[in-house]
């Protein structure tokens, strides 16, 4: 008969069982999702985000957006209609952290990207009642203020290239210019293009003299889930 | 050996644990008080002040830490050190300074922590904020108690380890893992960006998984695991009743933490996450109902032949109200991991709802019993200072705690539903903006429960601080109030 008594009685019997016991469903839930190449779809069109829409991206984790906005489209009637292709697994790919979120106090913003014009994202970041009056979400005026982030995306690039994402040395190296050309827009635009296809061009806030937090973070919204072109995604190759 | 001269040997280290009483208190309060404000804005945007670091965002975290790792943490230390060194009969390993430090460096962590959220520095993963320097400083910090509680343990005066000892442990242990394995980050400082900013390894749908494997399980180890081994010393301590079932206790204490683990990816349901994950995570879910409902028979129980303690104790009250507390969102929990109703829960206040009636009726409730019973006897008074004010305070925490869940219910399928209804054209019946407004009317309730449940967290600390200052409330004790006991 089985007895209880060993892991009563040896705290290192105990902490062993302890292990191994929350051990295995843990392993047995992430180590395939690194393995099993069918996990992240093959698609066209993703990219790592411009300096710009990086800056944007990180904007949006510093002001805890995922607190009340999900960005991750359930393949339901409803929510296809309403935000558009349900989100896939390829598309967050290099979004480090995650940011699928838990709660829709707000709408989703998955695909957020083209929905409304710039001018219409500025007004409503300063007050969001000013374009919709029963709005609840808070005011972010301070965006209005200059983006502070010359010297450190280049950094940021490096260390997202160090987990995984594949900014290529270019990239790195022009990761302040191409960040003012997509803020300015004009020729040197071009080579932003060129590196991160289908990056929206500035000037975003009305504001061409001045790169603020408000073009980046309108930058990053308008580029969400525009990378994908979706007709061309293969349904049997999606995996659910 | 008698009993006297191990006192005299090993003396308890019980000015810590007062400590980390009244640090539970504070930052009781001010999570509460938080929550209200951030429950407000939701009813009343004005109230996010047009500034940045009052803006619900930044807020939010600051309450989920506040009330999870500052109160919910500070009641862990206090009891796993209080319980760990009666059940051993010894004193704590390593004494006043190793339990000092876990002590200074936990309520600097919080400063550190909530100071941070507030000036928009966060990793941006839920219950999981704290940058890489504050994630480094916990690791420290539990590491010292991991070493204080297992020394404890070692050195022992008793064959056995008790039963709540085994839950705090593998509380300990699992949490140690899951902050390590959630929190691989690089500091964007080694490549030329500033040092307040990291980059979590995993990206996606890894990131997403692991995050949920830890989220979930700091609900399952943090928020049940600990407060089970709570459970297990305060109730029969307090019932003066033997635990109604070891053979029970062994039983759910290796299923629950099995089980546990493997629920995470129902945070995840149609989502990108693979099926297969998801199915996992549903049955597991579902499966984790059994052994949850094991420790709350195993707690109920253990009152057999003393419930008309309910009538005359408000601090049993409060423990029993939190089991029975316990077994109502453990089983809503199996419930909404079903994918069917995940699809009408998921994103909505629903959550939010079940997530209080843990939070508030089970975890505070039980704290707030164990708060009870420890403060009278680490300060040495006959009694609390009013067992009256006990009492208003179960009840108007308990009035506050059905508003709340009550209001996120109605809420939650009213969002849910607003979501997926289709006028007779074939059309979206509401735009997403006339879901918001249709809430505002529970946000307001819900904030109100809050207020009541903030208010009996004040009165408790009233009590607390006459019980220490000395005083006692003249009034009739609850046995003598003239009712007669029905015996048959």
């Amino acid at each position: 008969m089985f007895s209880h008594k060993i892991f009563e009685t040896n705290t290192l019997v105990l902490i062993v069982g302890i292990v191994v016991s929350v051990a295995i469903g843990g392993l047995v839930e992430i180590i395939p999702l690194f393995t099993i190449e069918n996990t992240i779809e093959k698609v066209e069109g993703m990219r790592p985000y411009s300096p710009l829409e990086l800056a944007g991206r990180g904007i949006y984790v510093r002001e805890g957006c995922y607190n009340c906005h999900s960005q991750m489209i359930r393949p339901f009637r409803d929510e296809v209609e309403r935000y558009g292709h349900y989100s896939l697994a390829a598309e967050s790919q290099y979004d480090h952290p995650f940011q699928w979120a838990s709660k829709r106090t707000g709408p989703d913003l998955a695909r957020v990207g083209g929905k409304y014009s710039n001018d219409w994202h500025v007004k409503h970041m300063i007050n969001p009642r000013n374009v919709v009056s029963k709005s609840i979400m808070p005011t972010y005026a301070h965006m209005t203020r200059p983006l502070a982030v010359a010297s450190t995306i280049a950094g940021e690039m490096k260390t997202l290239k160090v987990v995984g994402v594949p900014y290529t040395d270019e990239q790195i190296a022009n990761a302040v210019a191409d960040l003012e050309a997509q803020a300015k827009g004009g020729d040197a635009a071009k080579a932003v293009e060129a590196r991160y296809p289908k990056a929206k061009i500035g000037d975003f806030d009305g504001k061409p003299d001045e790169i603020t937090e408000m073009d980046a973070m309108v930058a990053y919204l308008q580029m969400l889930g525009t990378l994908v072109d979706i007709k061309s995604v293969k349904p049997e190759l999606v995996n659910r | 050996m008698t009993q006297a001269t191990y006192m005299d040997a090993a003396p308890y280290q019980d000015d810590l644990v007062k400590k980390f009483v009244l640090a539970a208190t504070f930052w009781g309060i001010v999570g509460f008080l938080v929550g209200v404000v951030i429950a407000s804005q939701l009813a009343f945007p004005a109230l996010n002040l047009g500034l940045e670091w009052t803006s619900f965002g930044r807020l939010r975290p600051v309450h989920t830490s506040a009330v999870i790792f500052a109160f919910g943490g500070n009641v862990l230390f206090a009891t796993t050190f209080f319980v760990v060194q009666r059940t051993c009969k010894v004193g704590l390993y390593g004494g006043a300074a190793l339990g000092g430090f876990v002590f200074y460096a936990f309520q600097a962590l919080i400063v550190v922590a909530a100071t941070t959220y507030v000036l928009g520095i966060t990793q941006g993963k839920e219950y999981a904020e704290p940058e890489w320097f504050g994630d480094l400083f916990l690791t420290v910090i539990w590491v010292v108690y991991l070493i204080t509680f297992v020394g404890t343990l070692y050195k022992r005066r008793e064959p056995h380890i008790y039963v709540a000892n085994w839950f705090f442990l593998a509380m300990i242990v699992t949490i140690a893992l899951l902050h390590l394995g959630n929190n691989l980050a690089i500091p964007t400082g080694f490549f030329g960006g500033s040092w307040l900013k990291s980059y979590n390894i995993y990206a996606g749908v890894q990131d997403a998984m692991t995050q949920w494997w830890y989220g979930h399980n700091a609900v399952g180890f943090f928020l049940t695991a600990g407060f089970l081994g709570i459970m297990y010393y305060f109730v029969p301590k307090r019932a003066e009743r033997p635990v109604y079932s070891y053979r029970l206790s062994i039983v759910h204490f290796w299923a629950l933490i099995f089980l546990y683990i493997w629920a995470g990816p129902h945070h995840l349901h149609y989502t990108a996450l693979p099926d297969w994950a998801q199915t996992l995570g549903m049955a597991f879910s579902v499966m984790l109902w059994m052994p949850s409902w094991g420790g709350m028979i195993n707690g109920l129980m253990t009152l057999s032949g003393a419930w008309e303690k309910l009538r005359t104790d408000p601090v049993i009250r409060f423990l029993v109200t939190s089991i029975g507390f316990y077994g109502m969102s453990t089983f809503e929990g199996p419930a909404m991991s079903i994918k069917a109703v995940n699809s009408l829960s998921h994103y909505t206040d629903w959550t939010v709802g079940h997530v209080h009636s843990g939070a508030l009726g089970w975890v505070a409730f039980v704290s707030f019993g164990a708060l009870y019973y420890l403060v009278p006897v680490l300060w040495k008074r006959e009694r609390l200072y009013s067992m009256r004010l006990v009492s208003y305070h179960f009840w108007i925490a308990t009035i506050g705690i059905v508003l709340y869940i009550t209001a996120m219910w109605v809420s939650g399928i009213m969002q849910g539903l607003m979501w997926r209804a289709y006028d007779d054209l074939g059309f979206l019946q509401y735009s997403f903006i006339e879901t918001v407004a249709a809430m505002h009317p529970y946000y307001v309730i819900r904030a109100m429960g809050g207020v009541l449940f903030l208010v009996g967290a004040l009165i408790m600390a009233y009590n607390f601080i006459q019980t220490i200052l000395g005083n006692m409330r003249d009034e009739v004790p609850y046995e003598a109030t003239g009712y007669v006991l029905a015996r048959g």
